[in-house]
């Protein structure tokens, strides 16, 4: 805690050189779900930045007074709360996407982007650089969400937030819809082409 | 002639020469044509008499049965289709020739394209698999396939099959099934049902235009059971006998449809002893076993439990899956009793899921590629109880 804390480099680092799905792999679980569509990504990304945010702010409040032994039973409760609400929250404003989500809100509890946030930076700051990085991690986890999901609804469905992108006389003259991207793998194969890409970019990333 | 044509330009190619980014395509093509002369120049090396070009050269010779039947069985059904009386052989013959002359031309393009592409950035020698693949390809896939979609798959499998394991020698999958299971899932409407596995129009001025009706659907014959049928029929509604399906003449993808040529290629293989023959026999052996214990306890739930044991052996891709796919020996176990254990689950996993999923009327492909993902951990488990035996030997 006696480091200083660099608020611009807290909120800046998850979008690129520390992002939590393709640089800590954390989170990939949801990535693979909610990503054959581009609007439940979005929404799904919204609702973790918002869940990452106040638990980060909450639990960064209470980290002098949190038992140690008790304290993942003490961050589920908090997180559990939060996605409680914006289960809410979607239900009343958005429900057809939240049909679509569906389970996938409420296992925003268990995503590990959560509880390593929590763990690894909550419980150590205080509740102003927590918040940055819970917007931060959000932020970058939303990223990837919307290229997989963009890439996706594109090539499987061959719109974006649901309209037709393209175009009926490419559909005329035999083009069609690749019916794999629809299906969980290639949410795996294009999250590996980001890190991919990625890597080639950021060559300090590389591993031997 | 060739050879010294090769030696004039070859200074152009060495380090230090003008085209020396172009090296890795000149030694392609260099030791393609000539078997190399440079022999190690340290140690013990043992060296076979050839090398894995010369092997690959001979998978070809060995598919060159299946794609001649193919072309004449897809001549054939065309003619059949739209009613043309006069089967003349060699019109036949031109017919599908011209109609899988384009997929092969766009396979190898593609797939050699990307190879040529990443040795060049990678400064490797160009690697020969795909040779074999591009064959492949067109081999195992219906006729109609529209070419788009053979080159998009083609590419995703070269690149994430292959190339990302390292090239020719690395992959975990088979690359050419692999493409077909691309093409499987990603099209399916393109790649199976009724109309896929006839070619339906004229080809330059060749042929005629197919019209379906309730005497000729198109579908192949393990299609039509998986469908209820009773038994399955030709093109042109005549019941296939088993001998029938050994020979072939029946819709379905373009090489895979004969087991006579398929077995004349296993056949040219085996002398050779390029495939290994406990893979081949033990997938047939399994093919047998799944398809006896399917028609000993039939069900009317699942039709293809009514077939004899023999007929599951001689329809569709089952043959041609067992002699060239599951014999891959990159993608295949490669101890001795890891062998027959790959084989065998190979053919009663391809049985399975052809009986018991009405909704995959083939299940050849399927099992291969899962088997392809089992084989390390067989190798592993034989190798490991081998290891102790032996200590449990030494004990003693």
């Amino acid at each position: 805690m006696a480091e200083k804390i660099n608020n611009k480099s807290v909120f800046f680092n998850p979008f690129s050189k520390d992002n939590p799905v393709i640089v800590q792999v954390l989170g990939i679980c949801s990535v693979l779900a909610v990503t054959a569509k581009l609007e439940p990504a979005i929404v799904m990304g919204i609702s973790v930045i918002a869940v990452l945010a106040f638990s980060n702010v909450i639990i960064s409040l209470l980290r002098n007074t949190i038992p140690t032994n008790i304290r993942i039973i003490v961050q589920l409760v908090v997180v559990a709360g939060l996605v409680v609400i914006v289960n809410q929250l979607l239900k009343a404003y958005t429900y057809d996407v939240s049909k679509q989500l569906s389970v996938f809100i409420g296992l925003i509890i268990t995503n590990c982007i959560l509880m390593g946030r929590l763990e690894a930076f909550a419980m150590a700051n205080k509740p102003w650089p927590s918040f940055l990085d819970g917007i931060g991690n959000g932020i970058g986890y939303t990223i990837i969400l919307v290229i997989v999901g963009f890439f996706r609804e594109l090539l499987g469905s061959g719109t974006l937030l649901g309209y037709q992108v393209v175009p009926q006389w490419c559909y005329d003259h035999g083009y069609v819809n690749n019916g794999l991207m629809i299906l969980p793998p290639m949410a795996l194969i294009v999250v590996a082409c980001i890190i991919w890409v990625h890597r080639l970019c950021n060559k300090d990333l590389q591993e031997d | 002639m060739l050879r010294k044509y090769l030696d004039k330009i070859k200074p152009n190619f060495e380090p230090g020469g003008k085209l020396q980014s172009f090296r890795s395509v000149f030694d392609g093509f260099e030791t393609f044509l000539y078997t190399p002369k440079s022999t190690s120049a340290s140690g013990v090396h043992v060296h076979d008499s050839i090398d894995s070009k010369r092997v690959m050269i001979i998978v070809v010779a060995a598919l060159i049965p299946c794609l001649l039947f193919g072309m004449y069985n897809t001549g054939y059904q065309n003619f059949i289709g739209s009613g043309i009386t006069d089967l003349n052989f060699w019109s036949i013959m031109l017919y599908g020739f011209l109609a899988i002359l384009p997929k092969i031309i766009v396979t190898y393009v593609v797939g050699l394209g990307i190879e040529f592409v990443v040795a060049q950035w990678r400064g490797e020698e160009i690697q020969e698999g795909f040779l074999v693949t591009g064959i492949l390809v067109p081999l195992i896939c219906p006729v109609t396939t529209p070419l788009w979609m053979l080159a998009v798959a083609t590419a995703f499998s070269v690149i994430f099959v292959k190339e990302v394991f390292g090239g020719t020698g690395f992959n975990i999958f088979n690359v050419a099934l692999v493409t077909r299971a691309v093409l499987f899932f990603g099209y399916p409407a393109s790649m199976s049902g009724d109309r896929a596995f006839i070619s339906s129009e004229p080809i330059c001025g060749v042929g005629g235009t197919v019209t379906y009706s309730d005497a000729f659907t198109g579908a192949t014959p393990l299609g039509q059971i998986a469908n209820g049928a009773d038994a399955a029929t030709d093109a042109a509604g005549h019941i296939l006998s088993t001998w029938d399906a050994f020979l072939g003449l029946y819709p379905g993808s373009f090489g895979e449809t004969s087991t006579l040529c398929v077995l004349i290629g296993a056949a040219l293989l085996l002398i050779t002893g390029i495939a290994s023959w406990k893979i081949m026999a033990s997938v047939f052996a399994g093919g047998l076993f799944m398809g006896w214990i399917a028609y000993t306890f039939q069900s009317p739930l699942y039709p293809g439990s009514h077939m004899l044991p023999i007929d599951q052996l001689v329809y569709g891709g089952f043959a041609f899956a067992a002699v060239f796919m599951a014999t891959d020996p990159v993608t295949a176990a490669r101890t001795g009793l890891g062998k027959y254990i790959y084989g065998f689950l190979v053919g009663v996993v391809a049985i399975i899921i052809r009986v018991y999923n009405n909704g995959y009327p083939e299940g050849a492909m399927l099992a291969v590629l899962l088997m392809n993902a089992l084989a390390p951990l067989i190798d592993y488990c034989v190798v490991q109880a081998n290891i102790s035996r032996r200590m449990r030997r030494l004990r003693v």
